[in-house]
């Protein structure tokens, strides 16, 4: 019965059909990308002026560690739902939703980035007379990189797993298949769509540990 | 309010087995990862590919994770085994790393006290090494049951029952104080457990808390 499966994904994967038209994995994927994409972009947005200036001047800085770990026991379908009940079915209640679950990550990669600078460096650069901007991004930023980079990397891969579950509220991506085929117990379909997703999820995590390395070499 | 009442004990039903599906992978990740972990950090090489493999492993998302297991396992995709392996791989993945670090970072000199005073192997990290490392290892799993307790909730999108089914049905029915009433349950679950966590730090590593007074 699992061989089935197994061999029925396989021959799902390599059916043609299954690879052009709106429903084609291309199409799905590109999807899927354009949505974690949006959402990172707009996280970002908020998230990383907020912890730069929280990790620069060290205000507020219980306040988004105690946010950043109750965001963790919301529940990332209740968040779906409700938004989309709130807003109405179309992409700004899934989009809303997702920047919520990946503003978090981005804030706390920012503001630990620029905690773990060395005090020793930044009076320095203040002693040499940089002002306040200068010592921001000329110092604390490039030695923050490699964990504001961190930061990306857990919302892109929180954001590519929770688009999956957003397809059962219709935002469409590659969760489709997966929603889908089990409504429809199209199971070999299900696994295909899964293992898609997982190869995503692997190649973004390593370009991001690529991506992480360079930052700490430079 | 009317359908709160009519429905209080189908929502412990789902609350009591949701409980089980959370407390079963924190458990069971808890007793892979601390044998693992510790022998990790006395393996640097083989250890930290081991590491590795268990932050890859974490990268791997619920949903999708949720339907390859079944066919893996030979499971029916409606069977709660499946919620509980998944979570338990990523409860291993995550508290390996704390494990692993927590052993590491035990005072040199207490471990050599221990060998000095004839300690074996065994003895020495079941009596000296675990009782040490335990406020670590506490603090990992609270912060592991915590989203352990929120990801059991994807499992209501394959069929498989507990708190989550109040946001599937909710919404299916267009009826957001269903959803509500499950957001709460499930936040209110995950905190019942962490006083729980706590409340068994107390209980079994009763030092780590005069040691924090003092501090």
């Amino acid at each position: 019965m699992s061989d089935n499966v197994f061999v029925g994904a396989g021959q799902w994967l390599t059916d043609s059909a299954h690879w052009s038209g709106t429903d084609g994995v291309p199409a799905r994927l590109l999807e899927h990308l354009g949505y974690t994409v949006l959402t990172v972009v707009i996280a970002a947005a908020i998230a990383l002026p907020l912890g730069l200036w929280i990790g620069h001047t060290g205000r507020l800085r219980g306040l988004a560690v105690a946010l950043t770990g109750s965001l963790r026991a919301l529940p990332t379908l209740g968040l779906l739902t409700l938004v989309v009940l709130w807003v109405g079915i179309g992409l700004t209640g899934p989009i809303l939703a997702l920047v919520v679950l990946s503003v978090p990550p981005l804030l706390a990669g920012a503001y630990a980035g620029l905690e773990s600078v060395d005090r020793h460096t930044i009076d320095a650069a203040r002693g040499l007379g940089f002002t306040e901007w200068q010592v921001l991004t000329r110092v604390e930023i490039p030695l923050a990189l490699p964990l504001i980079v961190g930061g990306f990397r857990s919302a892109v891969l929180q954001v590519v797993s929770t688009a999956t579950v957003a397809a059962y509220i219709g935002l469409g991506g590659l969760g489709t298949y997966l929603i889908e085929g089990v409504q429809i117990r199209d199971y070999p379909m299900t696994l295909a769509g899964s293992l898609v997703v997982v190869v995503l999820a692997l190649v973004l995590d390593a370009g991001f540990a690529l991506a992480q390395r360079s930052a700490a070499r430079s | 309010m009317s359908w709160l009442d009519a429905n209080l004990g189908r929502i412990g039903d789902l609350a009591l087995t949701h409980l089980w599906l959370s407390v079963l992978p924190v458990v069971l990740g808890l007793l892979v990862a601390v044998p693992v972990g510790w022998w990790a950090q006395r393996h640097p090489r083989l250890g930290g590919v081991l590491l590795g493999s268990g932050s890859i492993l974490y990268t791997l998302p619920s949903l999708p994770l949720l339907t390859i297991i079944p066919v893996i396992l030979g499971t029916s995709i409606l069977d709660p085994l499946n919620v509980v392996v998944v979570l338990s791989l990523y409860a291993v993945a995550l508290l390996l790393r704390t494990a692993a670090d927590a052993f590491a970072q035990l005072p040199r000199e207490v471990v050599d006290a221990a060998d000095a005073t004839g300690h074996s192997t065994w003895q020495r990290a079941l009596r000296v090494e675990l009782p040490l490392a335990g406020p670590v290892l506490l603090a990992g799993v609270r912060v592991v049951s915590v989203s352990t307790v929120s990801l059991v909730t994807v499992g209501a999108l394959i069929g498989v029952s507990n708190l989550g089914s109040l946001f599937t049905e909710g919404f299916q029915r267009n009826y957001t104080f269903e959803i509500v009433t499950g957001l709460v349950a499930v936040v209110l679950l995950a905190l019942l457990l962490d006083g729980l966590w706590v409340l068994l730090g107390r209980l079994l590593l009763p030092w780590a808390r005069t040691e924090r007074s003092a501090a």
